[in-house]
C-alpha cells in the first residue's frame, strides 16, 4: 500500500503572514505608540463621520411614508455596487501579486503542497488584501442602518451571512481573470495592463459621474410624477448582481418581511462559484505560473529626442542633468507612476467643470461674489495641488531606497539629490498650477487685480507644496515599498496633506484682509490701505518660503544622517 | 590608500564592528574574511560611506571620509553584496547616469562603458531594462559600474556571487591587472580559494575583531599550520570547526 504523501495544512500556509503581521504590530519604534493613537483617532473620527451622515439620511428617509425605506434600499444598492466594482478591480490586481508574483511562492511551489489548500490561501490572501478597506467602510455603512432601522442583535448575524459571500465572490471572479490574463500575457505586462486598465476605469467613472450632474436631480421639477419616481425605486437595478442580493436580503429583514431567496443564491452561488475557480486552477495554474517567472524583453534605446533633451540640459551640468534624465526616464517607464496621469488629469477636467457651472455671473450676484469666489479658488486650486504633489513629488526620496547604496557611496552631495527630486517635480507643477488658475480666472471673468493676486499666490503655494512634500517624503521615507502608488498613503503622506491644507489656509487667511479691503474699495469707494497690503501680502511670501526652505533643510539634514 | 582607525560600528548594544585598525597600501589587493555575522560588509559600507562609524575614522587615499566625503567618494568605487539597481533603466543608461555622478563627461563614459560591457559579455543586452537581467548579469553591471570612473580604490563585498566561470575568470584577472597598475582594492569573500590566489594580504574578522592579518606566510605562523592551506588557517582562527558535529546534526 502506498505510503500517504503529508502536505502542510491550509492554516500553516497562512502562517507566517499571521506572524508577519503580529511582528508588525508587537514591534516597538521610535513614536509608533502616538502614531498608531493618531491613526486610531483618525479611523475613529472617520467611522463617526460615515455613521453620523447616513444615520441621519436614514432616518429622514425612514420619516418619509411610502417610498422612505425603498429609497434607503435604493442607496443601499448603489453603495454595495460600488463596492461590488471595487473589490472586484482591487481582487484582480491583488490575485496579480499573491498568486502569481509573490515572493514566498517559490518555497511554496516547489514544495510539497497540495494544490487546492494552496489555492484556498492564496484565496484567502487575495480577499483580505482587497476587502479589508471595504470592510472598514461598510461596518459604519451597516451599523448605521441596524441602527435606524431597528434591525436588533440579529442584523449583525444577517449582515454576516449576506457580506461573507459577497466579499468570497468578486475574490473568486478576480482571482479567476487574472489566471487567464496570465496565462495571456506575461505576468509583468499584466500588472501594466490592470493597472491601466484599473485608473482608466476609475478615472471614467469620477468623470461619468460629474458629467452625469447629479446636483440636478435633487431639482423636484425633474420628475414628471411620484408614481413614475415611485415605480423606478422599485424596479430592481441589476437583479443578477450580487450587490442586488444583499440589498433585497437585508432590507426584507430591515422592513420586517424576511425573504430568505438572496440568502440561497448568495451562498450557493458562491460556493458554485468557489468549486469552478478551483477546478481552474488545477487546469491553469502551474501554466500561468511558469509563463509568470519569464520576464518579457524591453528594450529602450534613445532616439533623438532623448539627445536633444540631453543637450537641452547640458547647462544644468553633468550631475544634475543625469539626475533630471534618471528622473523623467524612471517615471515614463513605470506603469505604476504614469498611470497616475490618468486619475489627473480627470480630476483636472472635473475641477474645470466644476467651476464652468459655478453661478458667478447673472441676477443678484454682485461684484463682491464675483471676485471673491475666484479668490477662494486658490484655496481648492492648492488642495487639487497638494494631492498631486503628494502622489508624485512626496514618494521620490522612498523610490530610492534601495539604490540609496549607489548615491550614498557617490561623490553625489545630497542637497543635489534633493534639489533635482525638488525641481523635476517643481516645475511641471507650477506650469499645471498657473494653467489651471489662468483658466479657472478666464471662466470666472475676473478682474485684473484679482488675476495678478492668483497668479502671484499660486506660484508661492507651489513652491511651498514642493517643498513640504520633499521635506516629509524624506522624513517619513518608505523604503520598503515597491509601488509607488501606495507611498502617498503612508503616515507621512498623511502629515503632509495636513501640512499644506495648514499652509494654503494661513497664506489665505493674511491675504483675504488686502483682498478684501481692494474689493471693498472697488465697490463701495472706501479707502484703500497700502501698508495692510504690503503685511499682507510679505506675511504670505515669507510663510511660502519658509515652508518651501525649512522642510527641505531638515530633508537635507536627515538625508545625510542616514543609513542605508 | 584604505585606513581604517579605531573604527567601531554599534547597534544598541550590540558591537557589529569593534574598534579595527587596518591599513591597506596603494597597489595591494586585500582579501577580507570571516564566518557569516562577523562584520564584514558593516565594515565595508563603513568605508563606502553608507554608514557612520559610532567612532573611529575612515581614510581614502588620505582623505577623511567623514569630514570630506565628496573628495573621498570621487576615488572610490562600491560593489555591494546585494545589486539593487533601477529596473526602469537599461544597462547603458544606468552606466551613463554613474558616470554622471561622478561627474565624467559623455565620451569618456561612452567608450568606457561599451569596453566593460563588452568586457563582461553584456553587450547585446544594453539597451534592455536592468528588470530583465539575470542576478548575475546585474552583477556584472555593478561591476562595470563601479569601474567606469577609473576609482583609485575599489571596495568590493563577494564579487563571485552569481558569476559565471567565464566572468569570474575575467573578473580575477581584471582586479589583478588593476592592482598591478598601483590601484587598491579591498575585497570581501567566502571563496576561501579566490582569497589564497588572488590577494596579497587577508585579513580574518570575527565578531568586529581582527583575528589576524598578513600574508599566506603570516597567517600560517599565526594559525601554527605549518603548510595548510587557507581553509585550515581560517576554521583554525575562528574555531569554527565544520566537520565536528555534521554526524550529530545529519542524524538528529
Amino acid at each position: 500500500m502506498p505510503e500517504e504523501i503529508l502536505t502542510p495544512s491550509f492554516l500553516h500556509l497562512l502562517s507566517p503572514k499571521w506572524q508577519s503581521i503580529r511582528a508588525r504590530a508587537t514591534k516597538k519604534e521610535e513614536g509608533s505608540t502616538g502614531r498608531a493613537v493618531f491613526i486610531a483617532a483618525l479611523a475613529i473620527v472617520f467611522w463617526a463621520f460615515i455613521f453620523g451622515v447616513l444615520f441621519r439620511l436614514l432616518r429622514y428617509f425612514k420619516g418619509v411614508p411610502e417610498i422612505g425605506p425603498l429609497l434607503a434600499g435604493k442607496l443601499l444598492g448603489l453603495l454595495l455596487v460600488s463596492f461590488f466594482g471595487m473589490l472586484l478591480l482591487s481582487n484582480v490586481i491583488a490575485a496579480l501579486s499573491t498568486f502569481f508574483l509573490a515572493k514566498d511562492l517559490d518555497l511554496l511551489v516547489a514544495g510539497p503542497v497540495d494544490w487546492l489548500r494552496l489555492y484556498f490561501a492564496k484565496l484567502t490572501e487575495t480577499c483580505a488584501y482587497s476587502s479589508w478597506m471595504v470592510i472598514l467602510l461598510a461596518v459604519p455603512m451597516f451599523v448605521a442602518y441596524g441602527i435606524a432601522f431597528d434591525g436588533g442583535p440579529m442584523f449583525v448575524l444577517v449582515v454576516i451571512a449576506a457580506f461573507v459571500p459577497f466579499l468570497l465572490l468578486p475574490t473568486v471572479i478576480g482571482s479567476a481573470i487574472t489566471l487567464i490574463l496570465v496565462n495571456a500575457f506575461p505576468a509583468r505586462r499584466t500588472r501594466d495592463i490592470l493597472t491601466v486598465i484599473g485608473l482608466l476605469a476609475a478615472g471614467g467613472l469620477v468623470l461619468l459621474f460629474r458629467l452625469m450632474r447629479p446636483e440636478q436631480l435633487a431639482r423636484p421639477e425633474g420628475f414628471r410624477s411620484l408614481i413614475e419616481f415611485i415605480s423606478l425605486l422599485k424596479t430592481p437595478t441589476s437583479p443578477w448582481l450580487p450587490s442586488e442580493w444583499v440589498q433585497t436580503g437585508l432590507m426584507s429583514w430591515l422592513t420586517r418581511d424576511p425573504d430568505f431567496l438572496p440568502f440561497y443564491l448568495l451562498s450557493s452561488t458562491s460556493a458554485a462559484f468557489l468549486v469552478l475557480g478551483a477546478l481552474l486552477h488545477r487546469q491553469l495554474y502551474v501554466k500561468g505560473f511558469a509563463k509568470a517567472q519569464e520576464s518579457s524583453e524591453r528594450w529602450a534605446r534613445e532616439g533623438r529626442s532623448a539627445n536633444a533633451f540631453r543637450r537641452i540640459l547640458g547647462p544644468l551640468g553633468i550631475v544634475r542633468r543625469e539626475l533630471v534624465l534618471k528622473e523623467v526616464r524612471l517615471f515614463f517607464r513605470d506603469t505604476t507612476q504614469w498611470s497616475q496621469l490618468i486619475l489627473l488629469s480627470v480630476l483636472i477636467v472635473v475641477y474645470v467643470i466644476n467651476i464652468k457651472l459655478l453661478p458667478v455671473r447673472g441676477q443678484g450676484v454682485t461684484f463682491f461674489v464675483t471676485n471673491l469666489i475666484p479668490f477662494l479658488n486658490l484655496v481648492l486650486a492648492g488642495f487639487v495641488l497638494a494631492s498631486i504633489a503628494a502622489r508624485f513629488i512626496f514618494p521620490g526620496i522612498s523610490l530610492e531606497g534601495r539604490t540609496m547604496w549607489l548615491l550614498r557611496s557617490s561623490p553625489l552631495a545630497m542637497r543635489e539629490l534633493l534639489w533635482s527630486k525638488f525641481w523635476v517635480g517643481t516645475i511641471p507643477l507650477l506650469v499645471m498650477a498657473l494653467a489651471l488658475v489662468t483658466v479657472t480666472g478666464v471662466l470666472m471673468h475676473v478682474t485684473e487685480f484679482i488675476m495678478a493676486v492668483s497668479i502671484l499666490t499660486i506660484t508661492m503655494m507651489t513652491f511651498a507644496i514642493a517643498g513640504l512634500a520633499v521635506g516629509f517624503g524624506t522624513m517619513y521615507p518608505r523604503f520598503e515599498t515597491e509601488n509607488a502608488a501606495q507611498i502617498p498613503t503612508s503616515f507621512g503622506g498623511l502629515l503632509f496633506m495636513m501640512a499644506s491644507i495648514v499652509m494654503i489656509g494661513a497664506v489665505i487667511m493674511l491675504e483675504a484682509r488686502p483682498v478684501f479691503g481692494y474689493l471693498a474699495s472697488r465697490a463701495f469707494g472706501a479707502e484703500r490701505n497700502p501698508i495692510e497690503m504690503v503685511i499682507g501680502f510679505g506675511l504670505a511670501g515669507l510663510l511660502c518660503c519658509a515652508a518651501t526652505l525649512i522642510p527641505i533643510r531638515i530633508a537635507l539634514k536627515r538625508l545625510e544622517a542616514l543609513e542605508a | 590608500m584604505i585606513e581604517l582607525t579605531a573604527l567601531t560600528k554599534r547597534y544598541g548594544s550590540f558591537t557589529a564592528v569593534d574598534a579595527i585598525d587596518l591599513r591597506v597600501p596603494k597597489g595591494e589587493l586585500f582579501g577580507f574574511l570571516g564566518p557569516n555575522g562577523a562584520g564584514k560588509t558593516t565594515t565595508l559600507r563603513m568605508i563606502a560611506g553608507i554608514l557612520r562609524p559610532t567612532a573611529g575614522t575612515v581614510r581614502i587615499g588620505g582623505l577623511d571620509i567623514a569630514a570630506d566625503p565628496i573628495a573621498a567618494k570621487r576615488i572610490l568605487g562600491f560593489i555591494p553584496d546585494r545589486p539593487f539597481i533601477y529596473e526602469k533603466l537599461t544597462g547603458i543608461e544606468f552606466l551613463r547616469f554613474v558616470g554622471g555622478l561622478y561627474s565624467q563627461n559623455c565620451k569618456d563614459i561612452e567608450h568606457r562603458s561599451r569596453e566593460l560591457l563588452a568586457l563582461f559579455d553584456l553587450e547585446r543586452w544594453r539597451d534592455e531594462l536592468v528588470e530583465s537581467y539575470s542576478h548575475g548579469m546585474r552583477q556584472k553591471l555593478i561591476i562595470s559600474s563601479a569601474l567606469v570612473h577609473k576609482p583609485d580604490v575599489i571596495v568590493v563585498d563577494e564579487p563571485m556571487v552569481g558569476l559565471d566561470p567565464k566572468a569570474a575568470r575575467i573578473l580575477k584577472d581584471l582586479f589583478r591587472e588593476y592592482v598591478r597598475r598601483g590601484h587598491t582594492i579591498m575585497m570581501s569573500t567566502h571563496t576561501l580559494e579566490v582569497a589564497e590566489t588572488m590577494c596579497d594580504r587577508i585579513g580574518i574578522i570575527q565578531n568586529g575583531k581582527i583575528r589576524a592579518i598578513g600574508t599566506m606566510d603570516d597567517l600560517r605562523a599565526a594559525s601554527a599550520e605549518g603548510s595548510a592551506g587557507l581553509e585550515e588557517i581560517f576554521l583554525r582562527l575562528t574555531g569554527e570547526n565544520a566537520a565536528r558535529e555534521f554526524v550529530d546534526v545529519l542524524d538528529a
